[in-house]
C-alpha cells in the first residue's frame, strides 16, 4: 500500500469537531496526519490537489438493497459497490431482502464473502422474522456473531405485535440494533403513492400518512418497553417524526433517518412514471417542510439512499404495476447539497455528519472519521461543481432514477478506500 | 400532447370547439346519420384492455362514419393475455402505423405512460380511476341538448367518486364552465379531499338536501369489485344513495337524470328513474357516437 498526500482541502470531519484547510496524509490504509507531515512519510507519495475542495470521512448508508443472492438481473454486490463508491460512500448497509432472505448466519456470511469483490465495504442488515414473513423470529444472535450489524424486516414490517415484542427481546440480549420500516400494512394495502388531493387528482389509490405514523408509534413504545435500539428507517411524515422527538426527549432509545429524495420531491411532482414510484411514498409539502426542520434541530441522525435497483422492463409498466423504489447511491448527495445545503438549511459541516458520523453513530460502526489512526475512507466533494446525472452511465446493473438527466450543483470527486483511489469524476 | 388523454389539461374554449363541432354529426330524427371521409385511408386501433362493450362499439361507430380503417382489440382475444408487457403491445400497434389509438386500460395513467412512448396519437377512453374524457364531452352535450348554458347549471353527482373516472371528467369539465357541483356519497367512497379538485365544488352526504333544485343529477354506477371498501350491502346503500321516484321532486322541475351506464336497476337507480321522462340515459349513449366524431376529426392524424 501506498502512500498519498491530500494538498490543501478544506477537512471536515464532524465527529471530531474538524473543520481547517490542511494537507491529509494517508499511508498503508489509514490517516497517518493532518497539517502536519508525520515522520518518515514518503517524500515520493502520490498528491491530490484539493485545493477549494472538501475533504470529508466516506459516507455511510444505513439503507441499501444489493439484490445479491437471488436478483443479480438487478443488482449485485459488486456493481452496487461501484455505484456507491460513485456516491462517495465507503461503507454500505445492505438489507436483507435477498433470495435467500439474511435471516441466518450461513446466509450473513456469504454476503460478507462476496463482498471481498466489492471495492466498499458492505454491512449485512438480518432480518427480523425467518424468510421476512412475519412469523417466527430468525437467527438473531448467530447473526450478531456472523457480522450483522442491524435486524429489519424492510418492506415486510412484522405486523404482529407480539412477534415484533419478543424479536426486540432477544435483539436487546444480543446488542442488536433494530430498523423498521413503519407501515401498517392493512392500510397501506393497494396503495401506490402519498393519499392526499395529488392522488385523489390522478386516480391512483393512496398510501395514508397514518399507515406510517401508527407503526412508528407502535415500535417506539416496544422499543420503551424492551429496552431495544430502535432505528426508524426512511421516515416520511411530520406525525412519526414528533413520535421520534417526543421518544429521544423521554431517553428512549431511538433514532431515525431520511431519504434525499423524500426532501427533494413531493406527491405533487408524482407522473404516471414508475420512477415516482417509491416507498414511502412521496409525501405533502407540510411533511417535508418538517422533516427540514427535523434536519436543522438534529432529531434526524442519518440521510440514507434506500437504493432500490429493479431492471428496467420492472418500472417499464402501468404505475399501478410497478415495484416501489429508485437508484439512490449516485444522487443522494448532490440531491441534498441543493435541498439543504445550497438553500442555506444546513452547513456543510452539519450536512456531512448526516451522511458520516450519524450513521455511524445509529449502528456503532467504527467508521465515518478523519481521526489520525482512522481507517482511510474518504470523499473528496466539490461542493458547487455543476453536473448532469445520466442514468445510463450508472454503475448500478438498473436504470430506475426520477433524476436522470438533471442538474445537480456539488459532487464528489474522489473516493478513497482504506487509502485507494476507488472512485474519480 | 397530440392525443386526448383528459379534461384536466383541456381549456374551456378546447371543450367547447369539441362540442361545437359534434352538433355538426347528431343525427336528426327520421335522417340518415351524417358521414364524411375526412379520416378516409386513415387507420384507427381501438385498444381495449379492460372489457367494454358501449364505449367500444361508440368509438367504432364514429370511426367507420368518418370512412377511417378501424380495428379493435381486446386484451382478453390478444397477447396481452399471452403476458406480453403494455409496451410491447402498443409498440406493435404502433408499427402498423395507426393515425390514432383510442385506449382503454384499468390502470390509471396508462394512456399517459404510452404517449411519451409512442408518436401516435392517443385518446383516452377511460383509465382506472383517473379519466374518461369523451364520457364528460358526451354528458355535456346532452346537457347542452336541453339547457342553454352549463354556466350556473346545478349539477349533483351521486355515488362511489373515488373509484370513478366518469366522475373526475365531469367535475373537470363542469367546473370550467362555473356550474356549481355537488357530490354526494358515503365517505369511504367520497373522501373530504374530492373538494379540492376544482373549483365549485362542495359535498352533501344526504341525496334529499344534495339534490334541492338541482338543474341535472348525475348518478354512477355502483361498482362492485368496490364495494368492499365501503361494507355497504346492496339494500342499504339503495337506501341510502340510490335514487328513487320520490326525489326527483325536490330537484329543478325539468331536471335531467343521467348514468354513465350500464345501470344496475334498483341498486343505484329505481328503474321508475330510469325509465321515466326526466331520464336523458339513452341520449347520452347516441351523443357518444357525434361527440367521438368530434374527436376522432380532431385528434387523429
Amino acid at each position: 500500500m501506498g502512500a498519498i498526500r491530500i494538498e490543501n482541502g478544506r477537512v471536515i470531519c464532524p465527529a471530531s469537531a474538524i473543520d481547517e484547510v490542511a494537507t491529509l496524509y494517508v499511508q498503508d490504509g489509514r490517516i497517518a496526519g493532518r497539517g502536519v507531515m508525520p515522520e518518515g512519510f514518503p517524500v515520493d507519495a502520490g498528491v491530490i490537489d484539493a485545493t477549494g475542495l472538501v475533504v470529508s470521512p466516506g459516507f455511510v448508508d444505513l439503507h441499501a438493497h444489493l439484490r445479491e443472492p437471488g436478483y443479480d438481473h438487478a443488482e449485485s454486490i459488486e456493481s452496487g459497490g461501484l455505484a456507491a463508491a460513485a456516491g462517495g460512500y465507503t461503507t454500505i448497509c445492505c438489507l436483507p431482502d435477498t433470495k435467500p432472505v439474511n435471516d441466518n448466519a450461513a446466509v450473513t456470511r456469504y454476503i460478507i464473502e462476496r463482498a471481498r469483490a466489492a471495492v466498499v465495504h458492505v454491512r449485512p442488515i438480518g432480518s427480523i422474522s425467518k424468510g421476512m414473513a412475519g412469523e417466527d423470529v430468525a437467527a438473531i444472535g448467530s447473526m450478531r456473531e456472523a457480522g450483522a450489524v442491524a435486524i429489519s424486516d424492510d418492506g415486510a414490517p412484522v405486523m404482529n405485535a407480539r412477534l415484533m415484542r419478543r424479536a426486540m427481546e432477544l435483539a436487546a440480549d444480543f446488542d442488536m440494533p433494530v430498523m423498521t420500516d413503519c407501515e401498517d400494512h392493512n392500510l397501506a394495502r393497494g396503495g401506490v403513492m402519498h393519499e392526499g388531493l395529488a392522488s385523489l387528482r390522478m386516480g391512483l389509490r393512496g398510501i395514508p400518512a397514518l399507515a406510517e405514523d401508527l407503526m412508528t408509534f407502535r415500535d417506539i413504545e416496544l422499543a420503551r418497553t424492551t429496552g431495544v435500539r430502535l432505528h426508524i428507517a426512511h421516515l416520511s411524515t411530520a406525525k412519526s417524526l414528533d413520535f421520534v422527538r417526543r421518544a429521544r426527549q423521554e431517553g428512549i432509545r431511538v433514532s431515525c433517518e431520511v431519504c434525499a429524495h423524500h426532501l427533494a420531491l413531493t406527491d405533487e411532482h408524482v407522473q404516471y412514471d414508475g420512477n415516482y414510484k417509491i416507498k414511502p411514498p412521496l409525501r405533502s409539502d407540510s411533511d417535508v417542510a418538517a422533516l427540514c426542520s427535523g434536519i436543522q434541530e438534529g432529531v434526524i441522525s442519518a440521510i440514507a439512499t434506500d437504493h432500490q435497483p429493479h431492471p428496467g422492463s420492472d418500472k417499464m409498466q402501468e404505475f399501478d404495476e410497478c415495484p416501489f423504489g429508485i437508484l439512490g447511491f449516485e444522487t443522494s448527495f448532490a440531491l441534498s447539497l441543493e435541498t439543504l445545503y445550497h438553500r442555506q438549511m444546513v452547513t456543510l459541516p452539519q450536512l456531512l455528519g448526516l451522511y458520516t458520523s450519524g450513521p455511524a453513530d445509529v449502528l456503532g460502526l467504527a467508521c465515518g472519521c478523519l481521526r489520525v489512526g482512522d481507517p482511510a475512507d474518504i470523499a473528496i466533494i466539490d461542493p458547487n461543481r455543476w453536473w448532469q446525472y445520466d442514468v445510463n452511465q450508472s454503475f448500478s446493473k438498473s436504470r430506475n432514477s426520477p433524476f436522470h438527466g438533471r442538474y445537480f450543483q456539488g459532487r464528489v470527486v474522489t473516493t478513497m478506500v482504506a487509502g485507494n483511489v476507488v472512485w474519480n469524476a | 400532447m397530440t392525443g386526448l388523454l383528459g379534461i384536466a389539461p383541456l381549456t374551456r374554449q378546447e371543450v367547447e370547439e369539441i362540442l361545437h363541432r359534434s352538433r355538426d354529426f347528431q343525427t336528426p330524427a327520421n335522417e340518415p346519420s351524417p358521414r364524411s371521409d375526412v379520416l378516409r385511408g386513415k387507420l384507427v386501433v381501438n385498444a381495449f384492455f379492460e372489457a367494454s362493450t358501449r364505449t367500444r362499439v361508440s368509438f367504432e361507430i364514429a370511426a367507420k362514419r368518418l370512412g377511417a380503417d378501424v380495428v379493435s382489440i381486446s386484451a382478453s382475444g390478444s397477447s396481452v393475455s399471452k403476458g406480453e408487457s403494455l409496451v410491447d403491445t402498443l409498440n406493435t400497434l404502433g408499427a402498423m402505423r395507426p393515425h390514432a389509438i383510442v385506449m382503454r386500460h384499468q390502470a390509471s395513467g396508462a394512456p399517459h405512460f404510452l404517449a411519451r412512448h409512442l408518436p401516435t396519437p392517443i385518446i383516452n377512453a377511460g383509465d382506472g380511476q383517473h379519466e374518461h374524457p369523451t364520457q364528460a364531452l358526451l354528458d355535456a352535450r346532452t346537457i347542452l341538448d336541453h339547457r342553454d348554458s352549463l354556466e350556473q347549471l346545478k349539477v349533483v353527482i351521486i355515488g362511489d367518486l373515488a373509484h370513478s373516472r366518469v366522475a373526475r371528467s365531469n367535475i373537470h369539465l363542469l367546473s370550467k364552465f362555473g356550474a356549481e357541483l355537488i357530490l354526494c356519497g358515503p365517505s369511504p367512497l367520497l373522501p373530504r379531499g374530492m373538494v379540492d379538485l376544482a373549483p365549485g365544488v362542495r359535498i352533501e352526504r344526504n341525496v334529499p338536501r344534495a339534490i334541492q333544485g338541482a338543474d341535472v343529477i348525475m348518478m354512477l354506477r355502483v361498482q362492485l369489485e368496490r364495494q368492499h371498501e365501503s361494507n355497504f350491502s346492496a339494500t342499504e346503500y339503495f337506501q341510502f344513495y340510490g335514487l328513487r321516484l320520490e326525489h326527483l321532486k325536490l330537484a329543478a322541475d325539468n331536471v335531467l337524470v343521467m348514468h354513465p351506464g350500464p345501470i344496475n336497476r334498483g341498486r343505484e337507480i329505481a328503474s321508475e328513474v330510469a325509465d321515466s321522462n326526466r331520464s336523458v340515459i339513452l341520449n347520452q349513449v347516441e351523443n357518444g357516437i357525434a361527440v367521438r366524431m368530434a374527436v376522432l376529426e380532431r385528434y387523429a392524424r
